[in-house]
């Protein structure tokens, strides 16, 4: 082009000596090369920098819920205030409540410090009752009413120690912050290093936080997952029940039997089309017909069971329909061709073949369903439930709650100590996504083959 | 393989359709503001009690209503919890629906509380006035009702800091922001005689009442529709913001946020029983009457909920941050009777 536009015409382009010398053009489009490198670098990067830091703050803030404070108590319990009327009957001793039990609790804290020849200046013995979680009362009331026998005597306890006490040792409460803090004064900190000191205090792995169910907003420290574990369990034993027959024998049916004709088109589209409807429209659906038209309960893993099955279909539907795809015609005609029946062609050799990628397109399908809270939200299990569900299939029925709405539930609490359970929840629910997903590859790479 | 599977999952699922038993557990549903405080209940009657912990859902006192009023029966919820008193509207709808006996029940009262970062600017006492002048989108200014001219909270109160107004307050979903509305910004507008000019200036009487209550739109005031842990958030990323919280978020937060008084009054438990500190309101539950003696522990719920040891002024509630009733006897009198209204 410069050629023509000089007008010149008298000197000629050198010739290139040699084709390692690059021309311009040549430079321009490896430069352009380099470039797009970059850019793929950086988005590549930009993404692993955003997974660092969420990962990061997660795990920063949810570690600490893998452990907790406990503080180990030597407890009297006097028969004249727990059982009055003296005849160790547990039904008569139900009359006094957990209000009546936490002054027993207070009285050991100071009877502990008193042994140990500690004194602190400006705590009340109700202060020093403080610092052992509200929850105490109720696992003394729950022991002494199942060991009647036991009243009159010294036991030994553990006890959680209050949320505010433990944040102190997860750097969350400090002594300048206490000052200011309603729930908790700096006397109880002091109180809380010196039974560190002689052991009565410690800190250990926290197995309450995958076994206990959810606490109230006045007791952080003993919130656990227990019940939203078992729920989630339920609702991927259901959705596991339900959709993968279902969505297999559909795919099968679609991909080896049905005629190819306008309405089988449509049904295609459809499901293609399902795949991609919002998780909350399931929810609406699940609450218009299992709970108001089928009279199912509220809150019920069998509902959110249901309703996930209905928003994994289209999920295993699709994957199971490529997998199927992916087995060579030459292996139904081989089998057809020495006299299998069309179904025996299917189900001894082609659903065989493709049963690896069915596996992989369910348990994704599965871990979709088990991080899913949008439907819930309207069959009411995003609730605060406290009861264990009783084993399948009666437990099916009974209130629970789900895993990714326990973190939902958590991250409203006033609270701060709820952050950190939160993060600790969302920590738990990854791991089980990661090894689901992993499972998934596994089977993939051990089972699959290629043609 | 699927065939079998099939089967077998049918047979499972009609054999468990038959074991469906009766619903044992009380269920709870409504206000967001409630909700810590039922669940605090729920927890302890749980440990107390024989029956069942109940199951608490959140929601908003809206929709917890209409949960309510959608009939009678075991599919439906037993008590609704509101962070405001049943309209006519909804009793209604739920007169329509079959549920005709409603006990409501008082549990006491919350304070609306206006908190600023700790270590922020001197946000220390405010007047409905200020609230009105920061926030209103028409304000009076030298007898004269102009556009909000204010940036700064010294530009109209000089005993306020110099720092931008940025107000966080709640979304219009909330409870919080009707009694925020009604008890803070339209007693600024009566009280600057913004109210008087709009009638003045031809506005009939409602009007200027319903011009009172609007927030102007300039970005001074975000309204949040998440909970008080958005507010909370909002306000530790910008320490020249004030939030409007819960009394019982506040103070389980003392150590991050400063509060602010309301016409010299500091909110506190005490001042809002007496009624000195005006921001607050009543908080309620309602309980389906044709549920009593149907579902297992609803009374007995019912009466826990108002008792002494718990909704009493030394109770868990009242260390929650909930205004203890001094009519509390009458409520549980009221629950004990399980008198409809």
């Amino acid at each position: 082009m410069t050629d023509a536009t000089s007008g010149v015409g008298t000197s000629q382009p050198p010739r290139k000596a040699s084709l390692l010398e690059l021309d311009a053009r040549t430079k321009k489009r490896n430069a352009a090369e380099a470039r797009f490198r970059t850019y793929g670098l950086v988005a590549v990067c930009a993404g692993l920098v955003a997974l660092v830091v969420l990962m990061g703050s997660i795990v920063n803030n949810g570690a600490g819920a893998f452990s907790q404070t406990f503080v180990t108590l030597q407890v009297e319990l006097p028969a004249d205030r727990l059982d009055k009327s003296g005849n160790r009957n547990p039904d008569e001793m139900r009359a006094v409540s957990t209000f009546g039990y936490s002054p027993l609790i207070a009285a050991a804290v100071v009877r502990s410090l008193e042994e140990n020849g500690i004194s602190i200046e400006g705590l009340s013995a109700k202060d020093a009752g403080g610092i052992i979680s509200k929850e105490a009362p109720a696992q003394l009331r729950n022991f002494v009413l199942a060991n009647p026998q036991t009243l009159d005597t010294t036991r030994e306890f553990t006890f959680l120690a209050n949320g505010r006490i433990d944040g102190y040792y997860k750097g969350r409460v400090t002594f300048a912050s206490a000052e200011v803090d309603k729930n908790v004064s700096p006397a109880q900190l002091q109180l809380a290093d010196a039974l560190l000191e002689i052991g009565v205090l410690e800190s250990k792995f926290n197995t309450l936080f995958f076994t206990a169910p959810d606490a109230s907003g006045q007791r952080p420290e003993a919130a656990g997952l227990g019940v939203a574990i078992i729920g989630s369990l339920y609702m991927m034993l259901i959705v596991l029940a339900l959709a993968l027959p279902i969505g297999v024998a559909a795919s099968i049916y679609l991909e080896e039997f049905a005629p190819k004709n306008r309405l089988t088109d449509l049904i295609e589209v459809n499901i293609a089309n399902l795949a991609a409807v919002p998780s909350i429209v399931f929810g609406i659906l699940g609450l218009a017909i299992f709970i108001n038209f089928a009279g199912l309960p509220q809150s019920a893993p069998i509902v959110g069971g249901l309703v996930l099955t209905l928003m994994t279909l289209p999920t295993i539907i699709i994957a199971t329909r490529a997998s199927l795809k992916s087995v060579p015609p030459s292996i139904r005609q081989a089998a057809l061709g020495i006299g299998a029946s069309k179904m025996q062609s299917v189900f001894h050799h082609v659903l065989p073949l493709a049963a690896p990628g069915i596996l992989t397109g369910t348990i994704i399908g599965l871990a979709q369903a088990l991080g899913e809270t949008a439907p819930l939200l309207l069959i009411g299990m995003v609730a605060f439930v406290r009861e264990f569900p009783a084993g399948p299939p009666q437990g099916f029925f009974d209130p629970a709650s789900a895993l990714p709405v326990q973190v939902y539930n958590w991250t409203q609490r006033s609270d701060p100590a709820f952050v950190e359970r939160a993060s600790g929840a969302i920590i738990v629910l990854l791991v089980f996504l990661i090894l689901m997903n992993a499972i998934a590859v596994l089977l993939r790479r051990r089972f699959e083959r290629r043609w | 393989m699927s065939l079998k599977l099939i089967a077998a999952s049918t047979i499972a699922i009609a054999s468990v359709a038959t074991a469906a038993s009766a619903r044992d557990q009380v269920q709870v549903a409504g206000s967001s503001t409630v909700l810590p405080y039922a669940v605090i209940v729920a927890e302890a009657f749980g440990e107390n009690f024989d029956f069942p912990t109940p199951v608490v859902e959140s929601g908003g006192s809206s929709a917890g209503l209409k949960r309510f009023c959608e009939g009678v029966g075991e599919n439906t919820i037993d008590i609704a919890n509101a962070s405001r008193a049943i309209r006519d509207r909804e009793i209604a709808a739920c007169a329509e629906a079959g549920v005709t006996d409603i006990i409501e029940v008082r549990i006491g009262y919350d304070g609306i509380v206006f908190a600023s970062q700790i270590d922020g600017p001197a946000y220390t006492a405010f007047t409905p006035s200020d609230i009105f002048n920061a926030l209103a989108p028409k304000v009076l200014v030298d007898g004269a009702l102009v556009d909000n001219p204010h940036q700064q909270w010294a530009d109209f109160n000089a005993e306020l800091p110099a720092a931008d107004i940025l107000a966080f307050i709640p979304g219009t979903k909330h409870g919080t922001r009707e009694v925020f509305e009604e008890k803070v910004v339209a007693a600024g507008c009566e009280a600057t005689g913004a109210m008087q000019a709009m009638m003045d200036a031809g506005m009939s009487e409602d009007d200027a009442e319903d011009a009172c209550l609007e927030v102007r739109t300039d970005g001074k005031s975000v309204d949040i529709d998440g909970d008080y842990t958005e507010t909370l958030a909002r306000i530790d990323a910008n320490s020249n913001g004030i939030g409007v919280f819960g009394l019982s978020f506040y103070e389980n937060n003392t150590d991050k946020l400063k509060v602010a008084t309301m016409s010299g009054v500091v909110p506190s438990t005490e001042s809002i029983s007496t009624g000195e500190y005006p921001v607050s309101r009543p908080l309620y539950f309602y309980i389906k009457a044709a549920h009593i003696g149907v579902i297992p522990g609803l009374q007995e719920f019912a009466s826990f909920f108002v008792a002494d040891e718990i909704a009493g002024p030394f109770g868990p509630l009242a260390e929650y941050g909930l205004v203890s009733d001094p009519e509390l006897s009458e409520t549980q009198a009221k629950v004990a009777a399980a008198s409809a209204m």
